[in-house]
């Protein structure tokens, strides 16, 4: 699944969650949230099956921007942008 | 002589002393290895009582023992505080300024919560992770004349994962047990997008609460608490008014594990091995229990069934072969007893491979949960079970 703008931000920041298990990788995105400014551009690595479900809808409620869901080699690459 | 020194007592450590003491018995009475455990209290609290302190009569004294009568006395207890590491040397060393060398070492350390990480916290949210934390909520609970009732939880990973819920369940059904439901709301806030982390636990606890009329919020990432308004902020931009606000605090792991370069920051949690239980690729060091960054329930049941994998581990590595036998890795099995209100229970049972498929609630597993409450002194700690 890859859903993208046609021009992509810079990645500011990449959490390497992979290995990492539901609610892991959110909890990794929420806490770099916390810690980063509106407009920075994250990216997470997870290779749970169920974050590329989970945190576009997370993304959506937390009124952030979701940028792409990119499949990658055994893992996906979910790109955010704070923008609140 | 062979040192193998235990940090923490609590089910972990002390589970993972007497089991070490059971299998080497001779070779401690020969003076080949010595099972030393340092505990900073000296005493052995059984933390899932907690929460019966405030919701179901139970009273603090009959939560703890001295560390030393649970042991076996070939292990010998230092009462003291872990406070740096150092891995060249193969120490640890204590507040009391005594330095421990070791040639094995068990982190069993636990879990710190931090109410005061969040603003208010402590002068406006209820917990029930300390007893005096759940006497101050059995109070409330007391005072508490009908209005809205917030269950949340603060920050994960924390301990013991279905009490929030549990405890939700729990005041919902006393509330109208005292004549007050009709007067109250009961809401429940989970940091993620269902009830509960696993799915087919959430699957059965999420009808629970529609049944229950408890109002399920996802994606609640408690982010402050304001007293005047009295209204707790989430993360995600909703907001909550509350009378009686009951919350999860954050956790963390010791800060002497992240200063000994064991445990990344902010977090604290050891990186370990899922099978082997080893830290971080050290070839003698073990962590179980709360301490650990495994994708697990930090509960004193995953502590239980992964100490005699660090036994296997540690005899193996004295006896220079490969871990070996029925707990030569493990393999994630956690055990977990889930109350939902009005005298019945559930059980949760998994493991890495197999998640959990709770049985419809009863008033079996009720009384099971109780029964293990009362008689836990008796068999986990001694590894009679």
């Amino acid at each position: 699944m890859t859903a993208e703008t046609e021009t992509r931000p810079t990645i500011t920041r990449t959490i390497d969650a992979r290995g990492s298990f539901c609610p892991g990788p959110l909890m990794e995105l929420i806490r770099a949230i916390r810690e980063g400014a509106v407009g920075d551009v994250i990216a997470v690595r997870s290779s749970d099956s169920g974050s590329k479900i989970d945190i576009p809808k997370w993304i959506e409620k937390a009124g952030h921007r979701l940028i792409a869901v990119d499949n990658r080699d055994g893992f996906d690459e979910i790109i955010v942008e704070k923008a609140r | 002589m062979k040192r193998v020194l235990v940090l923490g007592g609590g089910v972990g450590g002390t589970l993972t002393a007497n089991l070490l003491a059971r299998r080497l018995r001779r070779r401690i009475d020969r003076g080949q290895v010595d099972v030393t455990l340092v505990d900073e209290a000296g005493a052995h609290v059984y933390q899932p009582g907690f929460m019966y302190i405030a919701m179901g009569g139970e009273r603090e004294e009959k939560l703890s023992r001295r560390e030393r009568s649970l042991l076996d006395s070939r292990i010998n207890l230092v009462i003291d505080k872990a406070v740096r590491i150092d891995e060249g040397a193969g120490t640890v060393t204590l507040a009391g300024g005594a330095i421990v060398p070791y040639d094995f070492l068990v982190l069993a350390t636990g879990a710190r919560i931090l109410p005061e990480v969040i603003e208010h916290f402590e002068a406006e949210a209820h917990h029930f992770y300390t007893a005096a934390a759940a006497r101050k909520l059995r109070r409330a609970l007391d005072a508490f004349k009908g209005g809205k009732v917030v269950v949340g939880i603060a920050s994960m990973p924390y301990k013991c994962p279905p009490a929030p819920l549990e405890v939700a369940f729990l005041i919902e059904s006393e509330l109208r047990d005292r004549g007050l439901r009709e007067k109250s709301e009961v809401h429940f806030c989970s940091p993620i997008g269902r009830a509960f982390t696993i799915e087919s636990v959430s699957e059965m606890a999420t009808p629970i609460l529609e049944d229950k009329g408890i109002e399920l919020h996802t994606f609640f990432n408690v982010e402050a608490i304001d007293p005047e308004r009295k209204v707790v902020e989430s993360l995600e931009g909703e907001e909550l008014p509350y009378d009686l606000l009951v919350l999860v605090p954050p956790h963390k792991g010791q800060q002497f594990l992240i200063d000994s370069g064991f445990a990344p920051a902010p977090g604290g949690w050891l990186p370990t091995d899922r099978n082997t239980l080893l830290v971080g690729g050290r070839p003698n060091v073990w962590a179980l229990g709360d301490a650990t960054d495994l994708p697990l329930s930090k509960a004193g049941s995953t502590a239980h069934f992964e100490a005699p994998v660090v036994v296997e581990g540690i005899v193996a590595g004295l006896e220079g072969r490969v871990p070996a036998g029925k707990h030569a890795a493990y393999e994630g099995r956690v055990m977990c007893f889930f109350e939902v209100g009005d005298g019945k229970g559930t059980l949760l049972r998994f493991d890495y491979d197999h998640p959990p498929q709770p049985p419809k609630p009863n008033v079996f597993w009720h009384l099971g949960k109780i029964v293990f409450n009362k008689t836990y002194f008796h068999t986990v700690p001694k590894g009679r079970v």
